[in-house]
């Protein structure tokens, strides 16, 4: 565990670098999450699940701080992440957004290049390291016969890789992601995921990803965090916590779980209504 | 010291990249921009040193160059240092001044649309303008003060009708026009109300005009453009991260809402510069950044090219105003609104097309 520069140190150590303790946290008057506690795995990947609504990206976002906690804490390397300067807990701490922009004529290197922004002073504005950064992030995503192409003009598969490229390049050991798979084609979406776990792997770094497909969180996440109206229905392992009972509990789908022939892992199917007739 | 003129390593930018490195400062920009940059610089001063020595009283451009230079001792350096220079310096300090007010809107907002001229707030820093004048009668520090107030409520009250869940560019432009067309006509009826006089001064000001301009108004309006420059330098690269949307701005370390605060106040700021100094000028703030923008080839409009450009523009524009009709000058403000009139139909058309 890396020591804080700055910030309120937290009484009390906990084992992970990134937790949430008793958080209250929504929009404007309404708490989405009230009261919710949970440890992130450090160098694993964590799947938050549940139905839409239930407060997942909110907790993504409050882990991001985006959104500020109007009770308990999110507490980052044992200090609490509200009082870490801001661009300190962006040299930790990278998220890929569900949406963002890419500004109008801007080239694949130069949006990469941005995600070096926590690491930039007024007068060093490119230095040695961004430059390997970039570089790096730009290879480990697979873009650099893109860098030169414009973001406007790649399909959504590129777009998304590239951006992830992006958050690669804050070279933080946390990166959480919300909804990364989202308007991919499955193909992509394997890509995807396929990266993260390489990510995990071979740079150690914690994943936290918001996940629609339960499958797909299955079959990479260690951990998984199962939500339904602001507060964690179940955690743990995939075996554990993904069971025909949670299904139903959580988002009321009748279904079967069988194992993934590939890897194990649990397999949701859904239970097949009288409307559907089988074929034989 | 080392300059890479090449790509950076194994990084393709897909534009030449200009590196420096000095120890640990470092900084990049891509050649075209730094070239772009250059020749407008380059092209200001060849205009400048050519205008200066149109008018009544003509000084071939070799002897302009002679006067700074120092070797032209004659009559001319009384024309050209004393009559003449004031008024250009300050089309160039009040034009860069525009330029960059006009980029920091526009990045803020994430529309080209998006300028002071339009959302109302060089309306409204006119508005404080001219109570002062009306109230107390004027003073160069008083009217700038009425300009910031002004264009400070303006533009928190344009910002807090537009937003709702979050800022919209599009929305924050609609509703800024509606506020400008209110305001310009509290505009009108101050103008009608105050006696005949000052009347008369203040709607040849409306316009926005350059004339009269002596070196006792270009100290102070240096100052502080150097001053809000160094402010915006202190701050860091953060216009380019607020671009890539609120989300993303946050989690590479900027805090969106207070920087979007601190670049409304500067933005502001500079909007009332200008104003005071020479009033209400239109198009230079719409225009500059986005012609430089196509310039440089540069993802989101740029602080410097814009400064560089609407240093130009403004130059141009008043030379024109100056010279177009022999014996009596128009305001710079008609010059730049007719420039900027045809520019703004492209403009709408070309966004309407996107939509």
């Amino acid at each position: 565990m890396t020591s804080a520069e700055s910030g309120h140190p937290v009484t009390g150590q906990r084992d992970s670098r990134l937790s949430a303790d008793h958080l209250v946290i929504g929009y404007e008057d309404t708490a989405v999450i009230a009261d919710l506690s949970v440890d992130v795995l450090d160098g694993r990947i964590t799947a938050i699940v549940g139905p839409n609504a239930c407060g997942k990206s909110t907790l993504l976002r409050g882990f991001a701080r985006l959104l500020k906690p109007s009770g308990g804490q999110v507490i980052l390397d044992g200090h609490d992440i509200g009082s870490l300067h801001t661009k300190e807990v962006a040299r930790r701490l990278g998220l890929l957004p569900q949406t963002s922009i890419a500004p109008e004529g801007i080239t694949v290197a130069d949006l990469v290049s941005r995600g070096r922004f926590p690491h930039q002073k007024v007068l060093r504005q490119w230095s040695r390291s961004d430059d390997e950064a970039v570089a790096e992030a730009m290879r480990c995503t697979g873009v650099c016969e893109l860098s030169g192409r414009l973001v406007d003009e790649l399909s959504g598969g590129q777009r998304q890789r590239v951006w992830v490229a992006m958050v690669l390049a804050q070279q933080t050991p946390l990166v959480l992601l919300d909804e990364p798979t989202t308007y991919l084609d499955i193909a992509h979406q394997v890509e995807l995921l396929d990266l993260f776990a390489m990510l995990n792997r071979e740079q150690d770094r914690t994943v936290v990803a918001v996940l629609h497909d339960l499958n797909h969180a299955c079959r990479y996440a260690d951990q998984i965090i199962a939500m339904k109206s602001g507060s964690i229905v179940a955690q743990g392992d995939p075996k554990s916590v993904i069971t025909e009972e949670l299904v139903e509990a959580v988002y009321g789908l009748k279904c079967q779980i069988i194992d993934d022939p590939q890897t194990g892992t649990p397999l949701v199917v859904p239970r097949a209504s009288p409307h559907v007739r089988a074929r034989t | 010291m080392t300059i890479t003129q090449n790509d950076t390593a194994g990084v393709t930018f897909g534009r030449r990249q200009c590196v420096i490195r000095i120890g640990n400062v470092s900084a990049r920009a891509s050649w075209r921009a730094i070239i772009v940059v250059a020749a407008l610089l380059v092209g200001a001063f060849a205009i400048a040193v050519v205008a200066v020595g149109l008018g009544k009283y003509t000084v071939a451009p070799a002897d302009v160059l002679g006067v700074l230079t120092g070797s032209n001792t004659s009559f001319d350096r009384v024309v050209v240092l004393e009559w003449r220079m004031p008024r250009m310096l300050m089309a160039l300090l009040i034009g860069s001044t525009l330029g960059i007010s006009g980029a920091i809107f526009q990045a803020l907002t994430r529309n080209a649309l998006g300028s002071p001229d339009i959302i109302g707030v060089t309306s409204g820093a006119y508005t404080g303008a001219l109570i002062v004048i009306a109230g107390i009668g004027g003073g160069y520090y008083a009217v700038a003060a009425g300009a910031l107030i002004g264009g400070l409520v303006t533009a928190v009250l344009v910002y807090a009708l537009s937003y709702r869940n979050g800022l919209a560019g599009f929305r924050l432009i609609v509703v800024g026009i509606a506020v400008s067309a209110v305001v310009n006509s509290v505009n009108q009826w101050i103008i009608i109300k105050i006696d005949f006089h000052t009347a008369v001064t203040a709607s040849v000001w409306q316009q926005g005009t350059l004339s009269g301009q002596s070196w006792s108004q270009a100290l102070p309006m240096t100052v502080c453009l150097v001053v809000m420059a160094a402010f915006l330098v202190a701050m860091g690269p953060q216009l380019p991260v607020l671009q890539m949307g609120d989300d993303a701005a946050g989690a590479l370390g900027v805090r969106p809402d207070r920087a979007r605060l601190a670049y409304l106040v500067v933005g502001v700021g500079l909007v009332a510069l200008a104003c005071a100094a020479a009033g209400p000028i239109s198009f230079v703030a719409l225009a500059a950044p986005q012609i430089a923008r196509r310039l440089t080839a540069s993802p989101g409009v740029g602080l410097v090219p814009s400064a560089v450009m609407g240093a130009v523009l403004l130059l141009v524009s008043d030379v024109i105003a100056q010279q177009v009709f022999s014996g009596s000058e128009l305001p710079v403000g008609a010059v730049t609104v007719s420039l900027g009139g045809a520019y703004l139909i492209y403009l709408l058309i070309s966004q309407a097309r996107q939509r």
